[in-house]
This record gives structure tokens, sequence and C-alpha cells, in this order.
């Protein structure tokens, strides 16, 4: 990979540790087919334009949006762009990269520090609560997420909320065989809030660390099954508190516009505290979950890039905008 | 349903032009803007929008649109005929083997809905054309992935064909074909494993299942939420496997499934049929120029159509639809109502159907479980009761009763008084609405060439719905 190191000032101050450039050449296999789509026009573009011209940040307009980052964000973010580069006189296009990734960065970390650390401590029983629409890919992370914990020597209970879809029972039933993890089901139609206050007996009996617990995949305009949604979270919290400790939000990296719809309203059902964008490994490149951050201060926890057991990681804005620039600069 | 924000935002663009005498390059360059915009949040491709604005934009600064008498209405038009080129102009039929065994691969991205789909595709066609399906689980990958489809099986009593997760796919189809054609079957739905469409390994066992079924219907599921990327998994897709077709699944969403717009174009593969929600019955076939007016909130009224005369008989429908209208409306019509709404699928999907209703509804939170303790509302009500709905509206002890009968609230009564009021109050409203009204709700209603006349009388209301 060429760089050219001139141009790289706060490119260089994100990448500098050794171990950062390690894990993101991992994201960079995961994320590479994403990268070659759709930031490469990105590339091309730049490379074309000798000046800054209007037409320049539309094209740019169009290939964040082409990244589902939302419509909105999107107009937000060329905006504060046409606006640097005005007030800082910025005339070169090279210059104009370096400012993309910089307010890119900005924005996600909008002057917080945002942690891709789940919250859980020791000594309690930690639970943490999946809600997603049907098939984002809520209990293949479940079974990810189980294995990291069993391997930092946590002792974890899965929980089959799911108990309308069919099949959905075993499957979750088949991961906690797999990594090893202790396994809570009541019948198939059983009510879900029923399955998660038994599971929670079932977590103070066995000293349990860490409850991840399954639910059925839901479209956010039924409001019924909204409704069962904070059904579950009220007899959670009611039975540990401040419990579910973690609320995640699975989210499909496919999902266009209408991921900010679902975590607007799962949000209000459930406070969301953290978003997993699955199937990053794909061409789709899950630029929605920046429109996430930025319109409701959610931030991403993991991302997943593959099938296998291994392939969920934690979520990290800088290598996520390293991969997804590396090949332009 | 889909779209609904998408015909809001197509509405309010074009709105303002409805109203104007004459048209100006900035209003269409304005409206255009809005247009785009309004694609794009809908998750319409973007070279798809691109295309799309400016084939509309040329048509619109044509001499004749400018120097018309209502050239808002024919901009409209043109958007709309712009919409059903995009989504294909009819909807395509499957083809069927009619003499021996027909096959149809499902196939798609993890997650998609094709085991769900596979089993509502062989109860449609057992429906519709008396087939004899066999499902046959080839999703040897995704842990209970056979059992869900066993499970779906049993509900619609279709055998499932499987051979556990250990045979390969192309092996365990070979064995489906055998066991079909000497057991009677005459449709094998293959629900195959999610895959990603750049997985190589994984596509070629598609391509190797392909050339043992010989299938005469390749259909790609679809997720209807899919953004952008929709239109890189469906060439690619296409690519390996020569897809036949689509299914858009998950349009029960808010999604305003703009994939299904770009799909066609870019792909020039038709989409098909549309999931609509969790229960096996609900799938439709796609009808892209109903999909188009629905774009541009004209309702849809022949998807309407189609659902009563599968279900309900059309009298008993029309008789409804007048009495709504006149407001002479009481507790046995809503019951019947109930009924037929429950025949037909559900509420909210329905009433966004009728032409207006859609705005007319929003804001209204439509619960299908409801209904259950509707019924048993107005089965708890005397004969004089239901068919008198002031006499429970003025006695309290009435309302007691009735509450204590069917085992709910007094407030759950009170609601359902006030809803049968609200519903009479809105039917004649919609009854009695002057064309001007309609005109600005619904500006496709603009197109017919004959003015809309208030008749007088019965079925005064029969030019707006055509039942």
């Amino acid at each position: 990979m060429k760089v050219d190191v001139i141009h790289m000032g706060f490119f260089k101050n994100l990448f500098s540790s050794k171990e950062k450039r390690k894990n993101a050449q991992k994201y960079n296999l995961g994320m590479k087919k994403t990268r070659e789509s759709v930031f490469g026009n990105l590339k091309v573009l730049l490379d074309s334009s000798e000046l800054i011209s209007e037409d320049l940040f539309s094209e740019l307009e169009e290939i964040f949006i082409m990244a589902d980052i939302g419509v909105d964000t999107v107009l937000k973010f060329v905006q504060t762009l046409r606006h640097k580069v005005e007030i800082n006189r910025i005339q070169s296009v090279e210059d104009l990269k370096e400012l993309i990734i910089e307010e890119m960065y900005k924005l996600y970390v909008n002057d917080k520090i945002v942690s891709s650390n789940l919250n859980i401590v020791n000594d309690r029983i930690n639970i943490i609560l999946f809600v997603g629409v049907n098939g984002v890919g809520k209990t293949t992370t479940i079974g990810k997420i189980a294995n990291e914990y069993i391997h930092k020597g946590k002792k974890v209970l899965m929980v089959a909320g799911d108990t309308f879809r069919a099949g959905a029972i075993n499957q979750l039933r088949i991961w906690s065989e797999r990594v090893g993890a202790d396994f809570f089901a009541k019948e198939e139609g059983s009510d879900p809030s029923s399955v998660m206050y038994d599971a929670i007996s079932y977590a103070k009996e066995n000293k349990i660390d860490l409850v991840l617990c399954d639910t059925a995949g839901r479209l956010q305009n039924k409001v019924n099954l909204m409704k069962e949604l904070e059904k579950i979270n009220k007899i959670i919290g009611r039975e540990i508190e401040f419990a579910p400790h973690e609320t995640l939000l699975v989210v499909d990296a496919t999902t266009g516009q209408n991921g900010l719809s679902q975590a607007k309203i799962f949000n209000e059902v459930t406070r969301i505290t953290g978003v997993v964008l699955t199937k990053l490994d794909g061409t789709a490149k899950g630029g929605i979950v920046l429109a996430i951050k930025d319109e409701l201060d959610i931030p991403i926890k993991y991302i997943g890039l593959g099938e296998k057991l291994e392939d969920l990681e934690h979520f990290d804005i800088e290598e996520y905008i390293y991969s997804m620039f590396s090949d332009i600069f | 349903m889909a779209f609904d924000n998408l015909s809001d935002r197509l509405q309010m663009s074009l709105r303002r032009v409805t109203g104007k005498g004459r048209l100006t390059e900035n209003d269409i360059e304005e409206m255009m803007r809005e247009v785009r915009l309004s694609l794009l949040e809908a998750d319409v491709n973007f070279k798809v929008v691109k295309e799309f604005t400016k084939e509309v934009k040329e048509q619109a600064m044509g001499e004749k649109i400018l120097k018309g008498l209502n050239p808002g209405q024919q901009v409209v038009k043109i958007v709309h005929e712009e919409l059903k080129k995009i989504m294909g102009d009819k909807a395509e039929p499957l083809t069927l083997n009619v003499m021996g065994v027909t096959t149809i691969m499902m196939v798609g991205l993890q997650g998609a809905g094709k085991t769900t789909t596979a089993g509502k595709l062989a109860l449609h066609l057992r429906k519709t054309n008396n087939l004899k399906p066999l499902l046959v689980a080839l999703d040897i990958y995704r842990p209970a992935a056979i059992e869900q489809l066993k499970t779906i099986g049993a509900q619609l009593d279709i055998p499932v064909f499987e051979l556990g997760i250990l045979e390969k796919p192309a092996s365990i189809a070979k064995k489906a074909l055998d066991y079909a054609k000497t057991n009677g079957f005459n449709l094998i739905v293959a629900d195959t494993a999610g895959r990603l469409h750049i997985d190589e390994l994984m596509m070629k066992e598609l391509v190797d299942v392909k050339e043992v079924l010989k299938p005469q219907e390749i259909l790609l599921t679809l997720d209807a939420m899919t953004g952008q990327d929709a239109v890189n998994v469906a060439s690619s897709f296409h690519q390996s496997l020569s897809v036949t077709g689509s299914i858009m699944t998950k349009l029960d969403g808010d999604t305003r499934g703009g994939a299904a717009l770009s799909l066609r174009t870019v792909t020039n593969i038709p989409i098909k049929f549309m999931g609509m929600g969790e229960k096996l019955d609900q799938f439709e076939v796609f009808h892209p120029e109903r999909m188009a007016s629905r774009i541009l909130g004209m309702g849809d009224v022949l998807t309407l159509v189609d659902k009563v005369t599968q279900n309900i008989d059309e009298d008993d429908m029309m008789g409804m639809m007048e009495k709504m209208m006149s407001g002479k409306f009481n507790y046995n019509d809503f019951l019947k109502q109930l009924k037929m709404i429950k025949k037909m699928g559900s509420l909210g999907g329905m009433m966004k159907l009728i032409p207006g209703m859609n705005k007319a509804m929003q804001g209204a939170n439509v619960d299908d479980k409801q209904l259950v303790f509707v019924e048993a509302i107005i089965s708890s009500m005397t004969k004089s009761e239901r068919k008198n709905p002031k006499l429970i509206s003025q006695s309290s002890s009435r309302r007691k009763r009735i509450a204590k009968g069917s085992g709910r609230s007094v407030s759950e009564v009170n609601r359902l008084i006030q809803s049968l009021e609200q519903q009479t109050v809105m039917m004649k409203r919609m009854g009695s609405m002057d064309p001007n009204k309609i005109n600005s709700a619904n500006p496709m209603s603009a197109l017919g060439n004959q003015p809309i006349k208030q008749k007088k009388g019965k079925g005064k209301n029969k030019s707006r719905f055509k039942f």
C-alpha cells in the first residue's frame, strides 16, 4: 500500500501504534470488498480532480449516500466540509482528503469519549438484551459474544427469548453447545417475559456472570411486538436492578435508511446502549450506523465480519475509518 | 406500508406544482431536487435516481408540457409513468412446468427470509395452481434451519424432504427430485442456505444445485430494507445463476423499499412476489404498476379488489362501503367489517390500500389484537343495541353491563363507542369530499379525464371506489 507521507498529518496520528495497525489489517481483510466497491470511487474522483469545485462536493455527497450514510447526515457532513474548506482556504484536493478523514472522525466521536466496551462488571449478574428486526443475525451475534466472554473466564447463560420463529430455540441451543454456555429455554410459543423471569432465577441459582437474552426479530412498526419488548425490558429491570445493563440493537450492514428508523423506535421502547453491525464482510458498508451515531448518539459496539465464531470485533472508529479510506490515501 | 414516506414527499414536492397554472424552469429544478432526495431517502439506487430525475426533467421541460393547460398534472403523470417503467410494466407470472415437476430454487443473503418465503410460495401455488408441493431443505449450515422449514411445512401440511446436514446440497437436491417424481409431487420449492454474493465457493454450490434441479424459476429473496447495496447483491446472484425473478420480503415494515424500484432497472430481474408479514398467508403477487400508483399515494384499489374477490362476496363489500359513506353505521356493520378484515389480513394494511385513507389514518395505531376484544364487546350487546348505537352511548348502565359481559373494562367499551363514532364521521367526510380537496390529498385523482361529479342517491360513491 502506497501512502503519501506528506499528507498524513492527522491520519498518521490515528495509526501511530503498532497494535492499531495490526488490527486494522484484520479489518482490512473483512472490509476489502467494501472499500473497493464504494470508496474506490472516491479515489478515482479525488485523483481526477485538481481543484475543489462545487461539482466535487456534490459528487462527494453522492458517494457518501451510496455508502448508506443517512441523507441528512451526509448533507450536514458535506456542508461542514464546504465551510471548512472556505475558512481554512483549502485549495488542494490532497488537503481535502485529510479534511474528510478528520471530519468523519469528529462526526463519530463528537468531542466525547466513545467506548466500545460493554458495561460488564464482576460480582453481579450482567444482563445483555439483544433486539432488532428479523434476520439481522441476533442469534449468531449472541453465540459470538458468549464465546468471547467464556474465554475471559465468565460463566455465560444464553436465554432463548425468541419463542416465535420456528427453529429459533434450537438454533440458540446449538450455539450454546458449540461455545459451552449454559442454556435456558421454555417451549415454543411461551411468553418471552416469563422466559426471562425464569432465566433470571436460573442465573441467580447457578451463579451466572453474564446473561445474553435473545429476542424474536420484530419490525419496529409492529405495535404489539414492540409492547411485548417493553414488557420483557420491564420484567428484567424488576428482577435485577439497573438491568438490562446493555441493550444492543443488531443492524444488518446491508440495511439502508431504514436502519435509522429501527434505531429511533427501538430506542423509544428499550433504551439502546449500543449497535452491533453485522455482515460487514459483504459489499455493503453499513454507513447507516454513522447516521445512528450522529442523530441518536448511540455508539457502535461490535462489527460482524464473517460466519466464524471469532469473526466479531470490538468496534474501533479509527480502524473503521482507516480501513475505509486506506486505499484512497 | 412501504413507500408511505416516499409518497408523502413526492406529494409535498408536487403539490406546489399541481396548484400552479404554468411551470417555470425553476419550478422543475426545485421539484426534481425534492424527488431526488426523496428517492435517495427511500434507498433507491443512486444511479436509478439520476436516470429517473433526468428523464422526468427532460419530459417536463418539453414545450408541450409548458404550454399545456394544466402542467402540474402532466408532470405528475410523467413521474407516475416513469416509476411504472422502472419497476416493469406488468406483473410477471411464474413459469411452471405443466407436464412434469416444477422446480423452484430460493436464493439470497443471510436473513433475507428465504425459509419463510419458501413456505409461503408453496402455499400460494397450492392455492392458486392446485399444485402438490414438496419443500426441500438444502440449508445445511445455519443451525436449526432444517427444523425451521419442517415446522413451517407442518403448519401448512406440506411435506419437507431433508437428509440432515452431512450430505451435499446438490446430492440432496437430486434425491429430492427423484422422490418428488415417484411420490406424485409436481412442485419442488428448494430452500438454500443464505450466503454472501461474493463468496465464490458458496455460489459454486448453488450452481451445482441448479445443474441438478434445472429449475424453472430461481428466485432471489431480497429484504425490502436493503440499502444501496441491493443492486450489487442482485447483480452478483444474477451473474452466477441467471436469476429469473425476485421476491421482496418484509414489506410490511415501515421501509420505503426503494430497492424494489432499482432492482428492475439495473438488473432487469422482475419482482414477482412480496412478503407482507410473518404469517404464512401474508404473501402477494407483486404488481409493478400498482406499486407505482402506491408510491404516488393513489392508494391501491386494485390490490384491495384482489383481496376482496379472493375472500369476500363483492356485493357484501359494496353494501358496506355505501353504508359507511352514508354515515348510517351500526355495530352489526362494525362486526361484519371486522370479520371481513380478519379474512383479508391486517387492518392497518387494508386501510392503507384505500386512497385517501393513508393520510386520514396517519398517527392512528391500528392494533390487530384489539380486534378480538372488540368482537367480544359487540357480542355482549343486545340486538337492539347493536342496531342503534345511541342506546349505548347514552346509558352508562348498559355500558357497564356490556363491559362485564365481555370481560373488558368500561373504558374499552367507551373507546369502541368512540371509534364507531369516529369512523362514522370519517366515512361521512370521505363520502362528501369535494373534488378540490381530493386533488390536494391525491394528485393522481386529477388525472382522470372526467371531473368527479357528486351524484345523488344510492351508489353515489361508486365512481371513486371501483368495487
